[in-house]
């Protein structure tokens, strides 16, 4: 089976439990299961390849440019950590079928679980390292999931925080460390990346990609100083503890130490950071287990102690210790997670784990009692169990390992930390199993049924095969420390066996045993000191840290932010003038090469009459009308500059767009204050003025340097305005940008104008259905109204002007595409001949002659564009490529019929509709009580004599 | 030539920054329809200046101005009117609704914050 498919498979599986879980818990835990196992056998079924040498590749090109490729290799190192991740998947399964109550969801526990797995399964065959860094992503986030899957228990809430922020805060150093190696090595590939080494060893980068790295895989391996959130992860339910933190997630850090071994290994800053930290985690962690009373704290903190083992080893950069970590990887995965599950039975049947309420179970449950046994055993390191082959060969390493200066300090921190883990182990048998049979068990114990024993079962039988007969393990071992090795080093010809005769190592182990031993003896004394000893506590500290982040940032964000548009903006404006001064006195800007134009007489009494007219916007703005005319002139002097610099339509766009806009600025005004009261002060006024000059001298500095120089590259338009009437059929090169080239860029903009009017049309109905419809009703007009609400003579006049302005209209749509005009301006042209009515006949007048609702107007429009669009397709063409041809008819000239006419057609609807909905909203809320509806268009009718309805 | 459009967009947009930074909301709209114009001219001028040029495919015409940023203007002024219908309305509910046409929330987010942190 492909890789991709095996990293799939879980993934694709997690969206079954949810569904499989209505047809019961037994039929959910099946689906679960069997897609682990098809993903199992997908992996098995690429190992004869690996056994015949190959390395599996499998891989889908996606940005080869960038080198962003999905790429995944299966070598013997992936394929060991995959075997586990999926192999200790399964037992987890069936042992979590039978360990989730009734009230817990199981659909929803087995897709956290899927999903974790895949991203596991992810990490360790992944070729490319941005996709490995995705998938390392995936499993801190589906972690926090599975810790917090008991969302009503604060700790589970807490613990998966805690989780996630330190493994999440840990990726983002493994991100920068990654892209720093793969910048070195010239790759993001780990295939390529490993064959680099003295590149990336001479590099003056290595030592902050190496820290990096080493930040992310100490934080997810739970290494000093970053072991304290792995205990607190332990609120999770224990098929997760014990798939987590025996197999899987912490063991990823521990991964891709290995995996990087070849290539970051070996030097003296590694040694010292990665055998440190391992030592001190060895020895804290196995301390801090002696002394807990919790069942899984104790085992927490030993996993904590075993992976700083595991890390110790890995540090030393020697082939031996690098064979002995995988060896130990091995041993813990098998041991920890069945002393994981015989705590999770032990609590799921007693209904604690409070190790000083048990005791004497060994009576009441012997099967689990012999399980956890076992595995506390090898955890020990007594012989005829796995953990003691491997622990020897620890510190057989130990006692050629260098560090902090004495040569007998390192063997001597080993021993001691052996001696504690000798002793929680001992404590973990005795003080649950052994001893005298309770009768104030907060339930009553006994043996589970087979499906919950049958997994840890399994693995203490492993525990015991393994740890009888080493030399089983010997070819798996030296197979996947080939790999790790790589080219650096060969393979050490050490045997795996109980029994390399009296040496060191043994009499070291010896005394481990024997310390433990003696002091689980002396453990109620011990602990009594324990508990009187002031130590820092991690969770304190860390809350400490997070609140105080969360006061500087709350500090930072409303002191920016506090609410005030008018302050934000300020900052804004302040903020991007000074960066673009900053890049203005950095870089370098001369005057471009381009040849200017000579100001010509007209345009320097147009610029004046601009400046005039905005100084006095500023100066005048209070007066709101005043104001609303100021800004007219502004945009008929703007639509006379498009006209006057070769922009025909953008010219006719402006102005008829001004036209709407300022009828309905008039219509807003109607309710609004007249005038802008006083309110800042002349400090605030200098203040703000000073900014928006700062703002418009940048502003016009960056228009005239970028006007003095030609374009850098040719223009994409030099394309358009040779294919505009080859391929779009028309002249005017604007238009068939709008309605060929860009026609999809256009569709979107008539969907946002639309969607904008029936945003307004919404809002109105919102306004006008609440409390505000009482006072818009009973409003008193601020001044007085004109004696003549509908004057005679612009009724008429404008329904003189009606038909001329519509033919005006058609004329600019149907010339379009070939000189200015087009559906925009059509529409906005046909918008202002209509408004013309509504101004000048009245409201009611004017909508009951209204026969198509706007929001009609508005979908034909969108609809018809769309469906142009579509019939591209029976041309067998894209979406809105438009086609064109010529037609004549009989006494007419030959005409031109293009697509692009349709696609218009629907832009001129759409613009129509959207701009007399909108301003149809804005007189709607004009209508007052007081006012009856006008039932004539002109208030004085000649032909109906001489009477006077409305008016005031 | 240059310079009077360079510095027209200027004045433009100071008028319409210190619009922007009023309290209230009629100026605020004015002052961001202000800055429309700016910023519609900036992106026209994106395209350079060229007199008597237009972009109208003719067999006697030897040179062309450069269409694209006019296309891109020009449904940009179409959106701009869309856009500033919307803000009226928001501001002429909240107006009709409140009796009060102040842009800023009165009372900043950190008195909300040290208020929330002294209940804690």
């Amino acid at each position: 089976m492909s890789l991709i498919l095996v990293v799939l498979m879980p993934f694709l599986g997690a969206l079954l439990p949810p569904i499989l879980v209505q047809a019961g818990r037994r039929t959910c835990a099946l689906g679960t299961l069997s897609v682990t196992v098809l993903a199992l056998v997908g992996l098995v079924s690429n190992f004869p390849a690996l056994l015949s040498g190959e390395t599996v590749t499998a891989r889908i090109d996606w940005l080869p440019e960038l080198g962003l490729n999905v790429t995944f290799f299966l070598d013997p190192l992936g394929a060991f950590f995959a075997s586990l991740i999926l192999g200790i998947g399964c037992l987890i399964i069936v042992y979590g079928r039978y360990y989730l109550s009734r009230n817990d969801d199981m659909g929803e526990f087995f897709t956290y679980l899927l999903l974790f797995q895949g991203a596991m399964v992810g990490i360790v065959l992944s070729d490319n390292i941005l996709l490995l860094l995705i998938f390392w992503e995936l499993t801190s986030l589906s972690s926090f999931l599975l810790i917090g899957y008991w969302k009503h228990l604060k700790e589970g809430r807490q613990g998966a925080r805690m989780a996630l922020t330190v493994t999440g805060m840990g990726g983002l150093a493994l991100i920068g460390g990654m892209l720093i190696l793969g910048n070195i090595a010239g790759s993001y590939d780990l295939t390529e990346i490993l064959q680099n080494r003295e590149a990336i060893q001479s590099s003056d980068l290595y030592l902050p990609a190496l820290i990096l790295i080493l930040i992310g895989c100490f934080t997810k391996s739970a290494q000093f100083p970053f072991h304290f959130w792995l205990p607190h992860a332990m609120a999770a339910p224990t098929p997760v503890s014990a798939y987590l933190h025996s197999a899987t997630m912490v063991k990823a850090g521990i991964f891709l130490m290995a995996r990087l071994w070849p290539v970051l290994s070996g030097s003296e800053a590694w040694f010292w950071l990665v055998t440190g930290a391992g030592l001190i985690t060895v020895v804290l962690g196995a301390v801090i287990a002696f002394f807990k009373h919790d069942l899984k704290a104790l085992l927490a903190f030993s996993t904590v102690s075993h992976l700083g083992l595991i890390t110790m080893l890995l540090g030393t950069g020697t082939a031996f210790g690098a064979m002995t970590a995988i060896f130990h990887i091995l041993n813990h995965a098998t041991f920890k997670a069945a002393l994981f599950m015989s705590a999770g039975i032990v609590d799921h049947e007693a209904h604690t784990r409070d190790i000083r309420k048990l005791g004497g179970l060994r009576h009441l449950m012997p099967v689990t009692a012999t399980i956890a046994t076992v595995a506390a055993l090898s955890m020990a390191g007594i012989p005829l169990f796995n953990g003691f082959v491997s622990k020897e060969m620890w510190l057989e390493e130990a006692l050629h390992t260098e560090l902090f200066g004495p040569h007998w300090l390192v063997p001597a921190l080993a021993t001691f930390g052996a001696l504690f883990s000798a002793a929680y182990s001992f404590r973990f048998i005795f003080h649950t199993f052994f001893g005298k049979t309770r009768d104030d068990y907060p339930s009553h114990p006994h043996d589970p049924n087979f499906g919950m024993w049958l997994p840890p079962a399994f693995l203490a039988t492993l525990v015991v095969i393994i740890g009888c007969a080493p030399f089983l393990a010997e070819p798996l071992v030296k197979f996947v420390t080939a790999a790790v090795l790589g080219t650096t080093a060969e393979v050490p010809s050490y045997h795996l066996a109980i029994w390399h005769g009296l040496k060191p190592p043994l009499y070291l182990s010896g005394v481990a045993v024997a310390g433990g031993i003696l002091l689980l003896l002396l453990h109620r004394f011990l602990q009594k000191g324990w508990d009187v000893t002031p130590r820092p506590e991690a969770k304190t500290i860390f809350d400490g840290i997070v609140g105080g982040a969360v006061w500087v940032a709350r500090r930072v964000t409303c002191g920016l932010h506090d609410g005030s548009f008018t302050r934000f903006a300020a900052i804004l404006v302040v903020f991007v003038v000074a960066a673009g001064a900053y890049a203005f006195v950095t870089g370098e800007a001369g005057m471009g090469s381009r040849v200017v134009y000579p100001p010509t007489a007209v345009a320097v009494a147009t610029w004046a009459m601009l400046v005039a007219a905005t100084g006095f916007l500023v100066f005048k703005h209070r007066n709101r009308l005043a104001a609303l005319i100021l800004i007219a002139i502004v945009g008929l002097i703007v639509s006379v500059g498009f006209a006057y610099f070769s922009a025909p339509d953008l010219a006719m766009t402006q102005i008829s767009v001004e036209v709407v806009t300022v009828v309905l600025m008039l219509l807003a005004l109607n309710f609004l204050p007249q005038e802008t009261p006083v309110e800042s002060g002349a400090g605030r006024r200098l203040r703000d003025g000073l900014i928006a000059v700062a703002g418009g001298v940048g502003a016009g500095m960056l228009a005239f340097y970028m006007l003095v120089r030609d374009f850098v590259e040719s223009p994409i338009s030099e394309y358009h305005l040779a294919n505009s009437y080859k391929g779009g059929g028309g002249t005017n090169v604007v238009n068939v940008i709008l309605v060929d080239f860009r026609g999809f860029d256009t569709f979107g903009e008539i969907i946002v104008l639309g969607i904008a009017a029936l945003v307004i049309f919404a809002l109105t109905e919102a306004l006008m259905g609440g409390p505000v419809r009482a006072r818009l009703l009973n409003r008193e007009p601020q001044t007085r109204l004109a004696g003549d609400r509908h004057p005679l003579m612009m009724v008429v006049l404008t329904r003189v002007i009606m038909p001329v302005l519509l033919l005006i209209g058609i004329y600019i749509f149907l010339r379009g595409h070939n000189l200015p005009g087009g559906g925009f301006i059509a529409g906005l042209v046909v918008a202002v001949a209509i408004v013309q009515q509504y101004m000048a006949s009245g409201f009611a007048w004017a909508s009951d002659r209204q026969r198509y609702p706007y929001h009609g107007i508005v979908g034909a429009g969108v609809l018809i564009a769309g469906l142009t669009g579509i019939g591209a397709w029976f041309t067998g063409h894209e979406f809105l490529t438009s086609s064109f041809t010529y037609i004549k008819l009989p006494l007419l000239e030959e005409f031109e019929v293009a697509s692009a006419m349709g696609f218009d057609l629907g832009v001129f609807l759409a613009v129509l509709g959207a701009v007399l909905l909108s301003l149809e909203s804005f007189s709607r809320m004009a209508r007052r009580a007081h006012d009856t509806d006008n039932e004539h268009a002109m208030d004085i009718d000649p032909s109906r004599g001489t009477t006077n309805e409305g008016g005031a | 030539m240059e310079l009077l459009v360079a510095s027209g967009i200027g004045v433009l947009t100071a008028a319409g920054i210190y619009l922007v930074l009023r309290l209230r909301t009629f100026p605020v709209i004015i002052g961001t329809a202000m800055l429309t114009y700016a910023v519609n001219v900036f992106l026209f001028a994106s395209g350079r200046l060229t007199v008597s040029a237009p972009p109208i495919l003719m067999d006697e015409a030897t040179r062309y101005t450069d269409p694209l940023p006019q296309a891109l203007v020009l449904t940009a002024i179409v959106i701009s009117f869309g856009m500033t219908a919307v803000v009226v309305v928001i501001a002429l509910g909240a107006y009709l609704g409140s009796d009060d046409d102040h842009v800023d929330e009165q009372g900043g987010a950190l008195d909300a914050v040290r208020k929330l942190e002294k209940a804690e």
